[in-house]
């Protein structure tokens, strides 16, 4: 079953490695990463999607929470959960199927950000069911390349994770 | 809660050196050099273990004027990081190991995985190539950061002279607080070599690091109950004890509560070997009583113990009958391998007191353990240790280690190889104290006792040392003998010369059919004796005698223990015919321990 963790990490040199290495050394495949900077300055904030059972989940997590550069871990339910991929899709155009292509993105409220005579890229936000309906969609019209952000994820209302981090 | 803690006072050292940290008013600017030297000397470090190389040579420079820091030249960087762990073993300080970049910083790794997987709280610090040229395959680079990642409990790479005291005083707190580990420090030439004003922290305050030392009432108080309605309780002891030094608290809490105690190979002499409550070892070459009353216990308290595979068999037939309440510093070992029915996370030292004084509280009569004794001593009376003279006339190893042990008494400091002279050490010296008995469990490092046992005579000057090594163990790492020799470190090594590679021989005997494949060394009787160990002792300056019959053997313990102005080396010619038993094959559940050979069914593979 796919978990979404959310970490608070220090920003330092060799930390996503750290934190790559302790799910490969329990041979846990990480199905998609998001990296960026959180709202303090010097943390960062990883957004890890696994595929693993609950105990050895919970197994890699308190062995997360050993890295010292590791501030908090929290994993998200995904009812309490705003979740986001963002996909940019270049797709195989003609004269005859650019309408009904950009008629399918339109319905899925994408964006062309490039259009050339033979193919077009195509912009894509939303949950992991509604871009991949989309990828489903464009499927026949032939799909050239996809570049994909890892799931994005925020909690709902108004508790954050940073909340008491230094004041602990 | 906050770890506010002074990195000059989180450690429990057994000697303390702490010298008081004076207030800076105007911060000196030193070198970096001169950074991590006057680091060591806030922190109470008084010896390290090292060898110099282009990559560590400003420090080095720094080192020479020191005065308050002995170091002692090791001959290969392994033997610095061994010592360095043995040191800290021995007396619960923080080993120091100093190596430069490239090879002499991949020559630490086995001495660091060591220490991570035995929990040892060690310093090492290497050289690093110049930061301008990292990662341009400079001449002795090695990304040693990364390559230690996994097995350190941290590492840290100092690129500016700034970040020098701050980063070891992290480091230092690192390794000693919490459970403790390996930390590995890489400092670049250039950083060494720039200048900056040192300024010591007042304390080391990590976000990401707050080891709980302090447990849960609740928990504590869950644990005391089902103590008190125990019928068949065991206390699982593990390293966790010895490291936090809570030997006299787990005293009390076994006499109080009556229950038998087992102590694992990482906690042997955390108990007393002579206490009656005392069943000895567990797992694969441990006790009869012990390895079967795990398995029959309706309640296990386990105390800085990790259900290592060489005590619990197969997991899945572990002690079936058994509630665990599982004791550990670390959260992530609790229910890694048993799910834990109580969880206590804290220090064992805290843990143990507490869970005494709920267990007062908790227990309106004394528990009824009458029964659960009957059979413990039934078992122990049927199943003793021991061991069966060898009939080809030569010595028993069991014998030679049995009267190391017993000559030389509790106060003795013990150093084993790792394999069948290992578990025989384990099995028949009798520890009395926790921090005697020292060895590699969980990575079984070969080579480990000889610099071990060095480093331990650093620690503990007054104390005789013993090296019970192998033939096998003792060509890894011998060089040290001259570092022993040369800087006046008078430890006793007894080679248990059974002419191979023993562990391995007799797996070989057992499982593979007696195909004796590569396991023969050449050493022992009727062979051409290569190296010839006497002669490679005398080489060292060491003292060096053979041993081949069993009337000169105490004669010859009497005499190294007498022998303090040099090294001496104890070429004990053995029957390699000898194994260790009991012994649980692996694979299968504890239930099917065998108590001998004789005794052992036909065996499936391993």
């Amino acid at each position: 079953m796919s978990h979404v963790l959310s970490l608070l990490v220090e920003d330092k040199p060799g930390l996503l490695t750290r934190v790559a290495g302790l799910f490969a050394r329990r041979g846990f495949n990480i199905e998609s990463l998001a990296v960026g900077k959180s709202e303090i300055p010097g943390l960062s904030r990883i957004t890890v999607v696994v595929d693993v059972e609950e105990l050895p989940l919970e197994q890699v997590t308190k062995q997360l929470n050993k890295l010292i550069n590791v501030i908090k871990i929290v994993e998200l339910d995904p009812t309490q959960t705003v979740e986001r991929e963002h996909m940019l899709i270049k797709v195989r155009v003609d004269n005859t199927t650019r309408s009904q292509i950009l008629e399918a993105a339109s319905l899925f409220r994408a964006r062309i950000v490039d259009v050339a005579t033979d193919a077009i890229v195509i912009e894509v936000t939303g949950d992991t069911p509604k871009v991949q309906a989309l990828l489903r969609v464009l499927e026949p019209y032939g799909i050239k390349e996809i570049a994909q952000s890892g799931l994005l994820a925020i909690g709902r209302g108004s508790k954050s994770i940073t909340e008491r981090v230094y004041k602990s | 809660m906050s770890t506010e803690s002074n990195p000059a006072t989180v450690a429990r050292p057994a000697q303390p050196v702490r010298p008081a940290t004076p207030k800076q008013i105007d911060p000196l600017v030193l070198t970096g050099s001169g950074a991590i030297l006057k680091s060591l000397e806030h922190l109470g470090i008084t010896d390290v273990f090292g060898l110099p190389g282009g990559a560590i040579m400003p420090f080095y420079d720094e080192l020479m004027s020191s005065t308050s820091i002995r170091h002692i030249l090791v001959r290969h960087e392994q033997g610095a990081g061994h010592a360095a762990e043995g040191y800290a073993s021995s007396s619960g300080r923080v080993g120091v190991a100093i190596a430069t970049s490239g090879p002499g910083a991949t020559n630490l790794v086995t001495a660091i995985a060591d220490a991570h997987m035995d929990s040892v709280p060690l310093l090492a610090i290497t050289g690093q190539v110049f930061s301008t040229s990292m990662g341009t395959d400079a001449f002795q680079e090695v990304d040693i950061v990364g390559i230690t990642m996994p097995i350190t409990k941290h590492s840290f790479l100092v690129t500016r002279p700034e970040d020098v005291p701050a980063t070891m005083a992290a480091a230092y707190h690192i390794a000693t607080t919490g459970r403790p580990g390996p930390v590995l420090v890489d400092i670049t030439k250039d950083c060494q070599q720039a200048s900056a004003p040192f300024i010591w922290p007042d304390k080391v305050d990590l976000p990401g690091y707050r080891p709980v030392t302090k447990a849960h009432g609740k928990q504590i108080q869950a644990a005391a109950q089902l103590l008190a309605e125990a019928k068949r309780p065991v206390l699982y002891v593990g390293g966790g004890v010895v490291r936090a030094q809570a030997s006299a608290e787990l005293l009390e809490l076994a006499e109080k509560t009556g229950a038998p105690v087992v102590t694992t190979l990482m906690a042997r002499g955390a108990f007393p070997d002579s206490h009656e409550q005392h069943l000895g070892m567990p797992g694969m070459h441990g006790t009869v009583p012990a390895v079967l009353a795990l398995q029959e216990a309706d309640l296990l308290i386990s105390l800085g113990a990790r259900f290592d595979d060489r005590v619990t068999g197969k997991p899945s037939e572990f002690a079936p009958d058994a509630k665990i309440v599982h004791v550990d510093i670390d959260p992530a070992e609790i229910s890694k391998i048993r799910v834990a029915d109580v969880p206590i996370v804290g220090d064992a030292k805290d843990v143990i007191a507490d869970l005494t004084i709920a267990y007062a509280a908790a227990a309106q009569h004394a528990p009824d353990t009458a029964e659960w004794w009957v059979r413990l001593n039934q078992l122990r009376e049927q199943f003793p240790l021991g061991y069966d003279e060898p009939d080809d006339g030569l010595l028993s190893p069991q014998y030679v280690i049995e009267r190391i042990g017993a000559i030389t008494g509790p106060e003795g400091v013990y150093a084993a190889g790792v394999g069948q002279h290992q578990m025989w050490a384990a099995q028949f010296i009798k520890y009395e104290r926790p921090n005697a008995w020292l060895n590699s469990g969980g990575a079984g490092t070969m080579g480990y006792a000889v610099p071990a046992a060095m480093g331990a005579k650093v620690a503990q000057p007054d104390r005789t040392v013993w090296a019970i090594d192998g033939d096998g163990c003792f060509q890894m790492t011998n060089q040290e003998l001259a570092t022993c020799t040369i800087n006046d470190i008078p430890i006793k090594v007894a080679i248990i010369n059974n002419s191979s590679l023993g562990m391995v021989r007799q797996w070989q005997t057992l499982f593979y059919n007696g195909r004796h494949s590569f396991t023969d060394l050449n050493t022992g009787h009727d062979t051409v004796m290569v190296p010839d160990f006497v002669k490679l002792a005398e080489a060292y300056g060491a003292l060096g005698i053979r041993v081949t019959k069993k009337e000169d053997v105490d004669a010859a313990i009497k005499l190294a223990n007498e022998t303090n102005d040099r090294p001496v080396v104890l070429d004990f010619i053995v029957s390699r015919d000898a194994m260790v038993w009991p012994m649980v094959p692996q694979g299968v559940g504890n239930s099917s321990v065998q108590y001998a050979r004789e005794h052992a069914p036909e065996w499936e593979e391993e």
